[in-house]
């Protein structure tokens, strides 16, 4: 690893504990219903809006409602964008003339939208009209991050009150959220994007004359083409939120490894910021909310004590390079200097990227459930690419999706507290709260539902002749492309080893049906958790509290994490990609 | 079922807000923004010569002709370079289908220039994530130095210089990699002040 790479990992993890501290307070405060300046721009609007929709913005909601209120609000998404992608060639802002998306295609790709998974199985600039990209995709972009920042507000105030059914109204959070946390973050992100190179334009694709004429092979016979179609569109402002909101669904079929969608080493830094900024800032909230800033910092604690050795291992693995490439006289060693080249596997990855900001981007894209990429990761070495399907695997757990990756964080917490109870015999409590019985169960739950999805799904593809038709390719490799899918949908992250062609009813139905119990059967138990917890009496810490907040529960909760995910998915990297490293070494 | 019924109301009517605002306000006035303030990126970064686009300085192009330097493999359909269809291999780095393709590259560039043994740059031989990469690695646009300079009868020193002038450094010093632009350096190539040093050079050797 370069003495560059460690100095850019370094000014990011700064770049992002600043924001963190400084946005997570402003964060509380929005969701107490006090946003201070922005207020009073956004005041009226949202006022006007709650009139609109006959909604008291104080009104109490128990656990169930606030869950009937989210599942019928995501319901209602799904649905739009379903009707949208069918019925976009009869709609205007379509300058290409794009017709239908097929049937099972659509219905994954409104599933994967509306639960911030973001997997696609199609190619933006082929498929999607403007119109779907900004009514639909876009749309769902913000109001899926926002309904996941929305059901952690709500279960930092099952921990926060005493004796109470209440908790807050999803209404007043998801439109607060989206008003004063997403909207100004990503026009400001979308500007800075242009500015940087990214389109934002409603005229259509360009033409340009080619220097050279292109020759090439087309069903045997030689063609020629002199000519470049270059697809335009309101690309920065999607892209924008794309990232912020942990989506990861990408304006071109490439996503963020385009040049239009990431034409720089700044508009990269900026992106990959967005990617866990506000997943950060999301635990420092926590740490306002419960009136205990070390409860927020000790999680941002356990998150960074994991990624920052995986960003490491993938950024290593992939320096090293193809060996087999090696053997053809192909160069390996980062250079600086005048004759400066990134060295290492490029395969797959940018110039203006190389491989430091490659595997960086990797390790962060799928610690949060973003799952945009800058690289192929189906190209990267087989040690590079374990590092993404291992973070999935974890469970979304580590900074994850904004909203969701804390909530998910903080129901491994009270598994961490319930284990460190039984070790000492006591009553586990966490923030003044026993946890029970019926904690645990809703716990288990969450921690047990997404394996099943990832590995049950994974072991009928390989059985199924049409799952395994979409493979790229062969070996090792091929089955590590059908884990990473399901580790990524199962997991609602998004990103692919994208040779497989997904777009066949198998991955589709089958995957979408996985987003949606993935997300929402999450949801559900994380409500159910604070619903009961806000009921409870506040318990006095007596002398066999565990401390929540210093390094020894930190290091326990990161075990809890870790062994949790190693002994579920051992097994299934090793037929993967540790089977592929060994074959590789091995030259063969 | 009561709970559910009582929140339709409020899920229409916030779904039916936050879509024009998020769907069509926040784009339409980002667009409105750029138009004013960065025409030029928003609308794709066009490079225009005499007056015909010839492409886009973010956008990659295919050269093969040996007085151009070559950009990176490309694995777009149907043929390569093809902005319309972004796409990277996605071949595992164990695939014979992968190996293959780079063994071809690597003999094509030591047929091009047989005298040179300098290790041949990783992203010269592999195709990119996007199969639109604008950009080589410095290392990458040296080492066709030789054959270029031959191919145009020009000095390779000054072809050097050429390159070099042309490399942007890492973004503000640290972010991201050293890199050159392949059309921006063939249409420099291509520019009569570049022709007249080529002439010069020929009636020097004459």
């Amino acid at each position: 690893m370069t003495e560059n790479a460690l100095l850019q990992y370094a000014l990011y993890f700064a770049a992002l504990i600043g924001f963190a501290a400084a946005y997570g307070p402003y964060m509380a405060r929005v969701y107490d219903g006090r946003p201070g300046r922005l207020g009073r721009v956004f005041g009226p609007l949202e006022r006007s809006l709650y009139r609109l929709a006959g909604v008291d913005p104080d009104a109490a909601m128990t656990w169930k409602t606030y869950a009937a209120a989210a599942l019928l609000f995501n319901l209602l998404g799904t649905l739009a964008v379903y009707a949208l992608e069918r019925l976009q060639g009869l709609l205007p802002l379509n300058p290409a003339g794009l017709g239908a998306v097929g049937a099972h295609s659509a219905f994954n790709t409104a599933a994967s939208f509306a639960t911030n998974t973001n997997w696609q199985d199609y190619a933006g600039e082929t498929t999607m009209s403007y119109l779907t990209q900004m009514l639909g995709l876009t749309v769902q972009n913000f109001v899926s991050a926002a309904s996941g920042m929305a059901v952690l507000a709500a279960f930092i105030r099952g921990l926060r009150r005493r004796e109470s059914e209440n908790l807050g109204s999803f209404w007043a959070d998801l439109v607060r959220g989206t008003l004063y946390i997403l909207l100004p973050l990503s026009g400001a992100l979308a500007l800075f994007l242009v500015w940087q190179g990214v389109p934002q334009t409603f005229g259509p694709a360009a033409k340009a004359a080619l220097v050279e004429t292109v020759r090439y092979d087309d069903g045997g016979k030689t063609v020629s083409t002199a000519e470049q179609t270059i697809p335009l569109g309101p690309v920065a402002s999607q892209v924008a939120i794309k990232q912020l909101g942990t989506n990861g669904g990408g304006y071109y079929n490439v996503n963020s490894a385009h040049p239009f969608e990431n034409p720089s080493p700044l508009s990269d830094f900026a992106e990959l910021w967005a990617i866990l900024a506000l997943a950060a800032a999301c635990c420092v909230m926590f740490g306002v909310m419960v009136v205990d800033r070390r409860q927020g910092w000790a999680v941002v604690a356990a998150m960074t004590v994991i990624l920052v050795p995986m960003i490491l291992f993938c950024a290593h693995g992939e320096q090293q390079g193809n060996p087999l490439m090696s053997k053809m006289g192909v160069g390996r060693l980062a250079v600086e200097g005048p004759a400066a080249t990134s060295g290492g596997n490029m395969e797959g990855k940018e110039v203006r990227f190389g491989v430091a900001d490659s595997a960086l981007w990797a390790a962060a894209t799928t610690a949060a459930s973003n799952g945009s990429v800058n690289a192929m990761h189906d190209s990267f070495t087989p040690l590079g690419g374990l590092v993404p399907i291992f973070m999935m695997q974890l469970g979304e757990v580590v900074y994850g999706g904004v909203g969701s990756g804390l909530y998910g964080m903080l129901v491994f917490v009270i598994v961490a507290v319930f284990i460190a109870g039984l070790m000492v015999g006591r009553t586990p409590e966490y923030l003044g709260k026993k946890i029970e019985a019926f904690e645990m169960k809703m716990a288990a739950l969450v921690v047990l539902l997404p394996p099943i999805l990832v590995l049950a799904p994974t072991a009928l593809a390989v059985v199924s002749a049409q799952a395994k038709a979409s493979l790229a390719n062969p070996g090792a490799h091929g089955f590590s492309e059908i884990l990473y899918a399901f580790s990524s949908m199962g997991n609602n992250n998004g990103s692919a080893f994208a040779g497989l062609s997904a777009a066949v009813p198998f991955y589709d139905v089958l995957g979408g049906l996985v987003m949606l119990v993935s997300r929402y059967w999450i949801m559900i138990p994380v409500l159910a958790i604070a619903g009961s917890l806000a009921r409870k009496k506040a318990a006095p810490p007596g002398e066999g509290t565990l401390p929540t907040h210093g390094p020894l529960f930190v290091a326990l909760l990161v075990s809890v994490v870790l062994i949790v995910g190693a002994l579920t998915f051992v097994p299934a990297l090793a037929l993967g990609p540790v089977a592929e490293h060994l074959m590789m070494i091995g030259g063969r | 079922m009561k709970t559910v019924l009582g929140q339709m109301r409020p899920a229409l009517a916030v779904f039916a807000a936050l879509t024009v605002l998020t769907g069509l306000v926040y784009p339409a006035a980002t667009t409105l923004i750029a138009q004013l303030l960065f025409p030029r990126q928003a609308n794709g970064s066009l490079i225009a010569r005499g007056g015909k686009v010839v492409g886009s300085e973010l956008i990659g192009q295919a050269f093969r002709d040996p007085r151009h330097f070559w950009s990176r493999p490309s694995a777009t359909a149907p043929f390569p370079y093809n902005a319309a269809s972004s796409s990277g291999s996605n071949l595992g780095p164990t695939n014979p289908a992968l190996l293959r393709a780079v063994a071809a590259r690597v003999a094509a560039l030591r047929a091009a220039d047989p005298g040179n043994a300098a290790p041949i740059p990783p992203d010269l031989v592999t195709a990119s994530g996007s199969g639109l990469d604008p950009d080589l690695s410095p290392a990458a646009a040296l080492y066709q130095v030789p054959r270029v300079a031959r191919a145009r009868g020009l000095p390779a020193e000054a072809l050097r210089a050429l390159v070099e002038e042309r490399v942007q450094g890492r973004g503000l010093g640290v972010f991201g990699e050293p890199r050159v632009n392949v059309l921006e350096l063939n249409l420099a190539l291509d520019a009569p002040m570049t022709r007249a040093l080529q002439r010069d050079a020929k009636a020097v050797t004459h």
